[in-house]
């Protein structure tokens, strides 16, 4: 089955295009990315000419919930989730119940997520077993079952010599190691960043301090170990900081930024919203304008969201006893869009980067360019799109989010995974003209 | 049969300007100095019902008030409930040993099934910052907040208020040093906003590692050298060491302490004269105050606790606002 993808602006960093190209797809795969193709019995899809065409967007940092915690989300839900935020892949992080710190928990995800067939899914191990920080997990079997990275996540790695084993022994693999920055002793009770706002509320405090000491700690090691070493949901201009400087002396230093911490600080914690309460916390302006610098010097290597779905009678709760945590796979888009790209600080290609091509070199996906002979994996995105954020649209199961009732410009077009549409934006001006004969795609709200 | 309601029973005090009528109380911070002028100038007016033969006013006849206090609490729950009832009104304890709390139902459930009861007021006491956000966001009823975690406590903020304004006349231009476990109290982050609000110069002083992130930006002048804060005072207020609250490491011992922050006659001997001693209670005598200093001449802090009952009146009777226009007639 062949497809035609004619008439956007294909924005591909890894292959160096940025014009108008028609994309031709067939089996899956792409065959050609040139100025104008002939349909020649292909399917169609007629891009409105203000739309971008860009290799699929990869969120290297989710919690699909599967298995475990179904209430929150399934893989199923959260692949829809995934492709309605223009994400066709996904990297799902290992705090199940149980952990996915063996093969058979990395198997039962991949089914779930063969039988949703929406987006691609890639999970995250363990580091170490139950992710209890002492025993190394079965780290090769992981791999081998599909595991793409490990990670701790919801924790961090709990000693220095867990971590440094970690990196040496997954380098084997060549999987990063995967790490949520935070000094346990220094995070405390904290359920806020510590500062003024946090302090007014009489909400203990995380100081940034937490974070920053990890991510020194992890970068000696993988300095020490040559293994590759990833800040999971970066917070702090001292980390950033660190990075740069790690990334200076040659170490295999990597990073990503969530939106809520490029976009919120902590005065979104007024009222006591628990859906702001997320960890990392939201931090101060200072903060929040330094992760936006990162993103625009190239010194963060993506963004992601930390799709964190939590079923909102846990939220409403007193702050204090609220899980950390939002859901992010179907705003990142349109805050990329509305807070860096028209704001300036960062040009379309950059966001295909922080999207799509980091990502897919962080954990060595195919995808994250369209390169002939490479999966058919191609979102389309609206740049000027008006978007009103709806929680009670979303495809995730959950509507943890801070935002709302936001108007955002800017927003995905249709997903295509495989060379199948799997998603389409019902709401986006020029999506009738869209591709219709394939019913199997999965047609937006 | 028709009760006639002689005419000194009837409303003590008409509102002015100001209103909080149908509004809750959740902190200071949403208060206008007007406001706070109003519930202060109330206050007089309903501790003049506490000097009476008999010390109650129809003025909350038939509303129903329920005190949820999650946390134990003997001065402010007495304090309440003797405020409600000098206004007549219906009331009810709720201590979260004995409810469904125990049971492990949630705040938010707890409340919406108080508020199918339809209670007009709810004060609630909790160890959640943010706790009585959270029910003034699910309930109609007015909520008032008895000191919520480590974020506010508003009615003693105003008693401390109305305190210093009986005995100094006035709280603009006075200087104010605030000592004590600063950063685990609410107390304390009710009175620095309503104490600069009325214009007064507020220090504050406690341990580093007891003061909260970010203080400087409250506009107070922080230190941790205390004698410093008390030279030349016109109030000390002095904080509880909170050890429930403590889950580190704060300071070595309470004999430390006590050498360090505690509050001694020969400390206080840098204030001025007519300084006058305060502290929310309950006190640990000789770790943050000494028993010669809490007692004696200077200390006001029985007053404190009984204008508590009139600021709570005022409160209270402000909340009610039109609802008691119809009761008291």
């Amino acid at each position: 089955m062949k497809l035609l993808i004619k008439g956007g602006r294909v924005v591909d960093p890894a292959a160096g295009v940025n014009g108008v190209r028609d994309v031709l797809i067939e089996d899956g795969r792409i065959v050609r990315v040139e100025a104008s193709i002939e349909a020649n019995g292909a399917s169609v899809v007629d891009v409105p000419r203000d739309w971008i065409v860009c290799p699929g967007l990869i969120d290297m940092h989710v919690h699909l919930r599967e298995p475990g915690q179904e209430h929150k989300e399934t893989v199923a839900t959260g692949v829809a989730a995934a492709a309605a935020g223009g994400f066709t892949s996904v990297a799902c992080m290992p705090n199940t119940d149980p952990i996915n710190d063996q093969a058979s928990v990395t198997e039962l995800i991949l089914r779930r997520a063969a039988e949703a067939n929406l987006a691609r899914v890639y999970p995250i191990g363990a580091v170490s077993r139950g992710s209890l920080g002492e025993q190394l997990a079965d780290i090769g079997e992981l791999h081998a079952a599909g595991c793409v990275a490990i990670s701790d996540d919801g924790r961090p790695v709990a000693t220095a010599l867990l971590m440094r084993r970690a990196l040496e022994y997954a380098g084997m693999f060549d999987m990063p190691v995967i790490d949520h920055c935070e000094d346990p002793t220094l995070k405390g009770g904290g359920v806020a960043h510590e500062g003024h706002h946090g302090s007014a509320l009489g909400l203990r405090g995380i100081p940034a301090a937490a974070e920053e000491i990890m991510v020194e700690r992890d970068i000696t090691l993988a300095g020490l170990t040559g293994g590759a070493f990833h800040v999971a949901h970066m917070s702090v201009r001292g980390s950033l900081r660190a990075v740069r400087d790690g990334k200076a002396r040659g170490i295999r230093v990597t990073c990503e930024v969530a939106p809520h911490h490029f976009t919120l600080t902590d005065e979104a914690l007024s009222g006591y919203n628990t859906n702001a309460k997320m960890n990392p916390p939201l931090r101060e302006a200072a903060d929040r304008d330094a992760m936006i610098q990162g993103l625009a010097d190239g010194s963060i290597d993506a963004i992601a969201t930390d799709h964190a779905p939590h079923h909102y009678d846990e939220k409403e709760v007193e702050f204090d006893q609220a899980p950390f945590g939002i859901v992010g796979l179907e705003t990142a888009v349109s805050l990329v869009f509305d807070r860096l790209v028209h704001r300036g600080h960062i040009g379309l290609p950059r966001m295909v980067e922080l999207l799509s091509t980091n990502p897919a070199k962080i954990l060595k996906l195919p995808g994250g360019t369209l390169a002939e002979g490479g999966p058919a994996d191609v979102t389309l995105l609206a740049p000027d799109l008006p978007v009103i954020v709806s929680a009670s649209r979303f495809k995730s199961k959950s509507r943890n989010t801070p935002f709302d009732g936001w108007t955002l410009r800017g927003g995905v077009g249709a997903t295509i995974v495989g060379g199948r549409v799997a998603y389409v934006n019902a709401d986006a001006p020029g999506s009738t003209n869209l591709i219709r004969d394939d019913d199997t795609y999965e047609r937006g709200r | 049969m028709k009760t006639e309601i002689p005419a000194h029973v009837v409303n003590p005090v008409e509102p002015k300007t100001a209103s909080l009528r149908g509004r809750h109380l959740l902190g200071i911070a949403e208060l206008s100095p007007e406001e706070i002028g109003l519930i202060l100038d109330t206050s007089d007016a309903m501790k003049e019902v506490g000097s009476r033969a008999i010390k109650k006013v129809p003025t909350l006849r038939g509303r129903t008030v329920v005190n949820l206090f999650f946390e134990p609490s003997t001065r402010t729950r007495t304090s309440f409930e003797i405020a409600e009832k000098r206004l007549s009104a219906d009331t009810l304890s709720v201590a979260a040993a004995g409810s469904s709390v125990a049971k492990g139902e949630t705040l938010a459930d707890t409340a919406r099934n108080l508020e199918a009861m339809s209670p007009d007021i709810i004060v609630l006491r909790h160890s959640a910052s943010g706790a009585c956000h959270l029910l003034a966001h699910i309930c109609r009823s007015r909520i008032v907040n008895a000191g919520d975690g480590m974020h506010e406590h508003p009615t003693q903020a105003l008693l401390d208020a109305f305190t210093i304004r009986e005995r100094k006349g006035h709280i603009a231009g006075l200087k104010i040093a605030i000592v004590g476990d600063l950063l685990h109290s609410r107390v304390l982050r009710s009175n620095l906003i309503l104490l600069q609000k009325l214009g007064a110069e507020v220090w504050v002083s406690a341990p580093a590692t007891l003061m909260p992130p970010g203080i400087d930006r409250f506009g107070v002048r922080a230190t941790t050298r205390i004698d410093e804060a008390v030279e030349g005072a016109d109030v000390v207020m002095m904080l509880r060491i909170q050890q429930e609250r403590m889950t580190g490491h704060f300071f070595p011992s309470t004999r430390e302490y006590f050498t360090l922050f505690g509050m001694t006659e020969e400390r206080l001997r840098r204030a001025a004269a007519d300084v006058i001693i305060m502290h929310p209670g309950p006190m640990n005598r000789g770790v943050e105050i000494a028993s010669e200093v809490a007692d004696g001449p200077y200390s006001v802090i029985l007053d404190q606790v009984a204008n508590g009952v009139a600021v709570r009146m005022a409160v209270l009777y402000l909340l009610a606002g039109g609802m008691a226009d119809e009761a008291a007639h």
